[in-house]
């Protein structure tokens, strides 16, 4: 397949059916996972109720840390009953809590589903406390609560979050927006540098007191698809956007980086030398993982809001067809060009009612299912083969080194299919 | 408000999920925001459920707030029944929807569902987990178990085990065949396995075997007073418990004991003189407090350790528990906080752990070896092979399990012979456990050149160690360093003394003799 070439008619003005039912996905409270592991003089203070802490700790699985940098204030009936104790009472743990942890310089206050419901007003918290506690922490506060944020969004509201507090610059940069590991970080900034940009600030940083400023004069491009609030904080401090497909795979990195390289006036005899041998090393890569996935189907449940961009990459560089590409929410601003890239056919959807979306999953039966952990096994049990959703936010898989291993995720599920054998030899 | 960073349980919903999955034929509609779904998760990947467990969640959004998350409720309550025609329902609202106060039992009862459907009040800034299950399980017992015929031959329901269980599908198998070698039927098992229809005839068993108080008692005190029918207060874990177990069911189902002792191996693997060695090592123990309780009884009685701390994590076991731990001349140690176990560990300064799986993470950042008794469960924890722990067999594995992380007999007495070869020195870690092997440094012998500045700083308050004997000490292996330490000391303030020499550490050895 020729990467060159755009489908006749791509999917930016296909029709999107609109559900609503049970969502089978997470809370943006769950972003902390990640965030804590990039932001590592930082500590996630959830204020909500054992069910908050409960989901923290069996979606990380997190017996292993000593003391995690994320914890949860949970809130009693005391709280419940009378609005003034609930801010004395936050006072007095994070007070306790900075004490305890003198390696803390940034304090996020977390709201979820009950502070939310009660309006606790964690931004006069986070004030308060900001005082209290300057110039050693910064507190800040972001909801990642059920009723308003799905699994990734949490980590828009906090990089969100961030932007108001940013100081002010007016050199020209470029600032790259999303968490990613920190090789990954290192790779796109080394081929930036390879072409010549090397005024280079990514959001979130990774210690407190990494420079970070924005301006007018700064232009950005997102990391990954699912930071829409954030992008609009941006704008809202007068940086400028760089639409762009993103950086999943060789055909998705190589957009991506000539989006920026355009920005900034590489010429193509350079974006060549730079780009040339790495592309041609992912696209070798997802080949050899390709080949168990050519001419295989694919259906997405809505999960990461990675949907999109993936199936353009497994459809255009893994050879899938996809059936139907749910997500929990479509950016169409943030999505455009990977719509433009990804050929018309399959459902697009948007929210969920995941009763009435294993109905049609289970009519269509396709070779591979995207779906949460709550799904997949009981799919497996069904025949359906499937791919945790959540690999592809705990797993490097932007950019040209790791489109291989992407394409490795898809591809493995279906390698073990074939090779489990458990029949009698004869 | 209080500050959590683990928590040994979940909220009572998950409680009420773990009934609800557990059985067939049930459904529960919880009244919930978006995410609380993660807990379908615990059941498909902890347990490798091959089911979603049979819940819809209504899923509201901020938006819904202000407006009607009442009919949304009902919608979905409509649409579970529809869809998936149970015999019966249970509805309830997990901690958000609490707040909201929209009543899912009155509203589920005004729609005139054409099953019986059972409200739950389960408050979740009070209660946890246990309770949930414990909580939903009466409830289900009292909306839907009626006064019938009992069984014409003997019969007993087994009560307690539920979804997401320590070993309870295990459990289930071994005390079935035990008690069908005494000859009595197993009635219904509830909730594992158990459909609304079976609820319906709990009344026709003779007695109720109460596997775990934590989830069943509430139920079984129901059916004590309600259906005339006893049950058993002996949780049958360890060989002496299943001993107690098998006399009162004897009693109860006026049937003759009988027990297969063929099956029976920990009383002779613990007699056998390779368990020698096992004779008063220091175990700490902190679980859920059935087992917990039932581990200590082992533990002294049947595997011949020194019960050195006792807890559990569930509040509504406190009372028992205490007074078991004083039995053993100790305080229990109540509580949820893992930070505070883990504090108790360190200043207990055990040979061996047995506890929860927070217990073996503690234990591989002390160097402690830890065996797991009890709940919260781990995906390691639903092992593919036959492994309860109760009755005969579960005896069995008990013994394997709690022996298996420690140094074995016959390799005690090797390190013992090699203590300070270059291979069991000091720095190569106390547990075979995750620490690295570090190779000795031979140009520079730690032993021999204390800093004079540590000696006051490893003091327990009074008492100094001088030097000579912080040395000696060195050389003592280091699994039995920790309470040659200890002994000493005690020892030591009972003499009156404010310094340790060599002398004091010997004369506190013949004084321990055994």
């Amino acid at each position: 397949m020729s990467f060159d070439t755009p489908p006749s008619t791509g999917c930016r003005e296909a029709p999107v059916l609109r559900e609503r039912g049970q969502h089978e996905v997470f809370c943006g409270l769950t972003g902390i996972i990640w965030l804590h592991r990039k932001m590592q003089d930082a500590f996630f203070l959830v204020v909500g109720s054992r069910t908050c802490a409960h989901l923290l700790q069996s979606a990380a699985g997190v017996m292993i840390f000593a003391e995690p940098r994320f914890g949860t204030a949970i809130l009693e009936e005391t709280d419940l009953a009378g609005l003034a104790d609930a801010q004395v009472e936050l006072e007095r743990e994070v007070a306790r809590l900075i004490a305890r942890r003198p390696d803390i310089r940034q304090l996020f206050l977390v709201g979820s589903c009950p502070s939310e419901v009660i309006k606790l007003d964690l931004a006069r918290a986070a004030e308060r406390l900001s005082v209290q506690h300057a110039p050693h922490v910064r507190v800040l506060n972001y909801s990642g609560s059920g009723i308003e944020t799905t699994f990734t969004q949490g980590e828009d509201a906090c990089l969100a979050s961030m932007v108001p507090s940013l100081p002010e610059t007016d050199a020209r940069q470029l600032m790259l927006v999303g968490a990613l590991p920190d090789v990954v970080e290192d790779q796109a900034r080394d081929l930036l540098a390879q072409m010549g940009i090397t005024d280079v600030a990514i959001l979130p940083a990774r210690r407190a007191d990494d420079p970070l400023s924005v301006g007018p004069n700064t232009v950005f491009a997102l990391l990954q698809p699912f930071l829409g609030d954030t992008l609009a904080a941006l704008e809202r401090r007068g940086a400028r956007h760089i639409p762009a497909p993103f950086p999943f795979g060789a055909e998705g990195t190589t957009g991506w980086l000539r989006a920026v390289a355009d920005e900034f006036g590489v010429d193509d005899a350079t974006f060549e030398r730079v780009t040339a041998a790495p592309r041609d090393r992912a696209t070798r890569a997802v080949a050899q993982a390709a080949e168990s996935l050519r001419g295989k189907s694919i259906f997405f449940f809505p999960d990461s809001q990675l949907e999109i961009p993936l199936a353009r990459f497994l459809t255009r560089e893994c050879g899938m067809r996809a059936i139907e590409v749910g997500t929990p929410f479509l950016h169409k601003n943030i999505l455009g060009p990977d719509l433009d890239l990804l050929e018309a056919g399959p459902q697009l959807t948007e929210g969920q009612d995941v009763e009435r979306q294993l109905d049609r999953c289970r009519a269509a039966q396709p070779d591979l299912t995207v779906c949460g952990l709550g799904l997949a096994n009981p799919l497996e049990a069904e025949r359906l083969a499937t791919k945790w959703a959540i690999e592809l936010v705990f797993t490097p898989v932007h950019f040209y080194e790791q489109a291989g291993d992407l394409a490795g995720l898809f591809s493995r599920p279906m390698r073990r299919r074939a090779a489990l054998k458990l029949g009698a030899a004869s | 408000m209080k500050l959590t960073l683990w928590t040994y349980e979940g909220p009572p919903h998950v409680g009420a999920m773990r009934v609800a999955t557990a059985m067939k034929g049930l459904h529960y509609v919880l009244h919930a925001p978006q995410g609380d779904t993660y807990a379908d998760l615990l059941f498909t990947m902890i347990e490798r459920r091959n089911h979603r467990p049979p819940v819809t969640y209504t899923t509201f959004q901020a938006r819904d707030l202000g407006a009607d998350t009442a009919n949304l409720f009902k919608t979905a309550c409509q649409a579970a029944y529809d869809r998936f025609q149970p015999e019966a329902m249970i509805v309830g609202a997990s901690c958000t929807a609490e707040l909201i106060q929209d009543d899912p039992g009155g509203m589920a009862e005004m729609m005139g569902l054409p099953c019986p459907v059972i409200a739950l009040e389960l408050p979740s800034y009070q209660r946890k987990e246990n309770f949930g299950a414990d909580e939903t399980f009466f409830q289900i017992t009292r909306a839907l178990a009626k006064p019938i015929d009992k069984t014409a031959h003997v019969s007993c329901n087994l009560i307690g085990p539920t979804a997401l269980g320590f070993r309870h599908r295990d459990d289930i198998t071994e005390l079935t065949g035990m008690l069908a070698d005494m000859g009595i039927a197993v009635n219904v098992c509830a909730p594992y396995g158990a459909s609304p229809s079976d609820i319906a005839r709990l009344g026709a068993a003779h007695f109720n075997v109460l596997m775990y108080p934590e989830t069943g008692e509430s139920a079984c005190r129901w059916m004590e007073r309600e259906l005339g029918l006893p049950f058993t207060k002996t949780v049958p874990i360890g060989v002496g418990a299943t001993r107690d177990f098998i006399c009162e069911v004897s009693v109860l189902g006026n049937v003759p004991q009988a027990m297969d002792e063929e099956r029976l191996r920990l009383p002779w693997y613990s007699a056998s003189v390779d368990s020698t060695y096992l004779t008063g090592k220091r175990v700490f123990i902190f679980g859920d407090g059935t087992h917990a309780a039932a581990a200590a009884r082992i533990a002294r009685d049947e595997m011949g350790f020194e019960v050195v701390g006792l807890g559990c994590y569930n509040r509504e076991m406190a009372r028992p528990l205490r007074a078991l731990a004083k039995a053993y001349g100790l305080e229990a140690l109540i509580t949820d906080d893992y930070l505070e176990v883990e504090a108790a560990i360190e200043a207990a300064a055990p040979e061996m752990i047995l506890g929860t799986q927070m217990e073996r993470m503690i234990g591989k950042r002390l160097g402690i070896p830890c065996a797991v008794i009890s709940a919260p469960v781990h995906v390691q924890d639903f092992p593919a092979r036959y492994s309860p722990q109760m009755g005969i067999e579960g005896a069995n594995v008990i013994f394997d399990t709690w022996v298996h992380p420690l140094v074995m007999g016959l390799e005690e007495h090797l390190l013992h012979m090699f203590r300070d070869d270059f291979e069991f020195h000091d720095a190569a870690g106390a547990s075979h456990h995750g620490g690295q092997h570090v190779a000795k440094d031979a140009t520079k012998d730690t032993a021999e050149t204390p800093a004079p500045a540590e000696a006051p700083a490893k003091a327990s308050d009074v008492l100094v160690w001088l030097a000579d004997a912080e040395r000696e000490l060195k050389k003592i292996p280091f699994f039995v360093r920790g309470k040659a330490r200890r002994n000493t000391e005690i020892f030591a303030s009972q003499k009156g003394l404010n310094e340790i020499g060599i002398d004091t550490l010997y004369e506190a050895k013949a004084h321990y003799a055994r």
